[in-house]
């Protein structure tokens, strides 16, 4: 399996590993639930130097981008950055990504770790122009640092402007070479950076930021929770909740597409579907009490099949179990009641508007316990 | 890793406690310790018959779900209502407040198809 320079700190910490998609990495350090809750209440480190860094630069670049993404990437100033999705020429979603405008004609695109070898080989196939493509994934490594005092941690030990950077603003680092940067993006729904720093700098910056996560409360966060806080934020992960079959209507990602941009890959096959309405469409759902959603689960109304789970978790700051997945686009509407079955048990479970978590300052819905209880949705937190 | 010595076991990590007219059942610390954060349990009807070896309830974590197998066989006395509750019961306290069911066993004779307490820490040592 591949590995991140930072592999050996994960093993001396006693990460539980895991392969995923080739690369040994940590699954958690001690418990999913308790590392959630660190990077809600104070700050989490990951280590995500497994994903991919592509380089896109020259004076074609963005005619390049342009080509191959839903957004139109000449909105995108010097400095900032977009999340953004490629298609196939049928619409299909080859992949999620963001990318980062790091000059005028310079572009870092961070692409998921499955799909490294296809989405470079698919980008490099459809250069236009003078446009070079590089990934400078080797030996670079890609730390996170998520939660509420994310911020203030990192503003004390970079050189960098943290606290004044914007969400999704990204700016050099100092003194950690010429490439080194800092991003105000993240995976989790609330507040953090993304930090692209050479290998031995982020082993360095890894064991300052553990060091001093401790008394904050902060601590190192596995894959394990990775997920469990996406799901919570109603974050779509590429290869569960979408793939090369699912088009970014269907995702409810019609935002992120620019329809009126003059020409991008998968544009016709999005006007036809604009034209003929979807079968299905994205939903997130509650439960009250229950099992968690497992990826495959049948969601029906009235015995007859109308949807399907393709993420769940159990969220530990709303307390209860939430799914993700695809139903008729009759029974989407927010507040609909469908029935979850899980090893054929049955539960009630609510449509309810993504996302879950709002973030620190958010309301949560309320759920009244109890089964076949109208969800009474929209009401404070008490 | 705690295996304490009165409890009887089952190679697939359940513990069971000899009491004067029932059975009582858990999962043990080496399950909990593999299982980490418990957030659903199902367990089976009281009134329910049931099979040494049957799988009668399940425990899930974030990760994946588990069956649980009846270590003797008889009837569902009770269920530990408590744990369902508070499903985080299993891994604070799995020999004690994170019990989960207790069986009324047909007959005594199963217990002898269990493992004590030094055949299971040599299995869970072994593997």
């Amino acid at each position: 399996m591949e590995k991140t320079a930072l592999h050996e700190r994960h093993r001396r910490l006693g990460a539980k590993m895991t392969d995923f998609h080739g690369w040994e990495m940590p699954l958690y350090y001690t418990s999913v639930l308790e590392e959630h809750r660190a990077v809600r209440q104070a700050f989490g480190i990951f280590d995500i130097s497994h994903m991919g860094q592509v380089l896109v630069s020259g004076p074609d670049a963005l005619t390049t981008l342009n080509q191959l993404m839903v957004s139109d990437l000449s909105q995108v100033a010097e400095g900032r950055a977009c999340y953004t999705l490629m298609l196939n020429e049928d619409g299909g979603i080859l992949d999620d990504l963001i990318v980062y405008r790091l000059g005028d004609t310079d572009y870092l695109s961070i692409i998921n770790c499955a799909n490294r070898d296809s989405d470079v080989a698919w980008m490099t196939a459809h250069r236009q122009g003078r446009t070079m493509m590089t990934d400078i994934s080797q030996g670079r490594s890609i730390l996170a640092v998520q939660g509420p005092l994310a911020c203030r941690t990192l503003e004390r030990l970079l050189d960098a402007r943290v606290t004044s950077l914007g969400r999704f603003g990204i700016a050099p680092i100092r003194t950690m070479g010429p490439d080194a940067c800092l991003a105000r993006t993240g995976y989790t729904g609330g507040d953090g950076f993304e930090l692209f720093v050479p290998d031995h700098h982020a082993q360095r910056l890894w064991d300052l930021l553990v060091e001093t996560a401790t008394p904050l409360g902060g601590r190192p966060v596995g894959l394990g929770a990775r997920d469990t806080l996406r799901v919570e934020a109603g974050l779509r992960l590429y290869g569960t909740d979408m793939d090369e079959k699912t088009t970014p209507f269907e995702a409810g990602l019609e935002w992120t597409v620019v329809l009126n941009k003059p020409e991008f890959i998968g544009k016709a096959s999005l006007v036809r579907q604009k034209a003929q309405g979807l079968s299905r469409k994205f939903v997130g759902v509650e439960l009250s009490q229950g099992p968690v959603p497992r990826t495959g689960a049948e969601l029906s109304v009235d015995g007859r099949r109308v949807g399907v789970v393709t993420s769940g978790t159990f969220s530990p700051i709303l307390e209860r179990p939430l799914g993700m997945g695809y139903v008729e686009p009759a029974f989407a509407t927010p507040g609909t009641v469908l029935t979850l079955t899980v090893r054929t048990q049955r539960y009630p479970a609510a449509v309810v508007k993504l996302p879950f978590w709002k973030g620190e300052t958010g309301k949560v819905t309320e759920w009244p316990r109890g089964q076949g209880a109208k969800p009474a949705l929209g009401q404070p937190a008490t | 890793m705690q295996v304490p010595a009165e409890l009887f076991y089952t190679k697939t990590h359940e513990w069971a406690r000899r009491e004067a007219r029932e059975v009582v059942v858990g999962i043990t610390a080496h399950a909990q310790q593999e299982l980490r954060d418990v957030v659903f349990l199902e367990l089976p009807k009281v009134g329910r018959a049931v099979k040494q070896g049957e799988p009668v309830a399940v425990i899930e974590s974030v990760k994946a779900a588990f069956d649980i197998y009846a270590p003797v066989s008889g009837t569902i006395m009770r269920v530990n209502d408590a744990a369902v509750k508070a499903p985080q019961l299993v891994n604070q306290d799995c020999y004690g407040a994170g019990w989960l069911f207790a069986i009324a066993p047909d007959t005594s004779d199963d217990f002898a198809n269990l493992l004590p307490a030094d055949a299971y820490a040599k299995q869970i040592q072994a593997a």
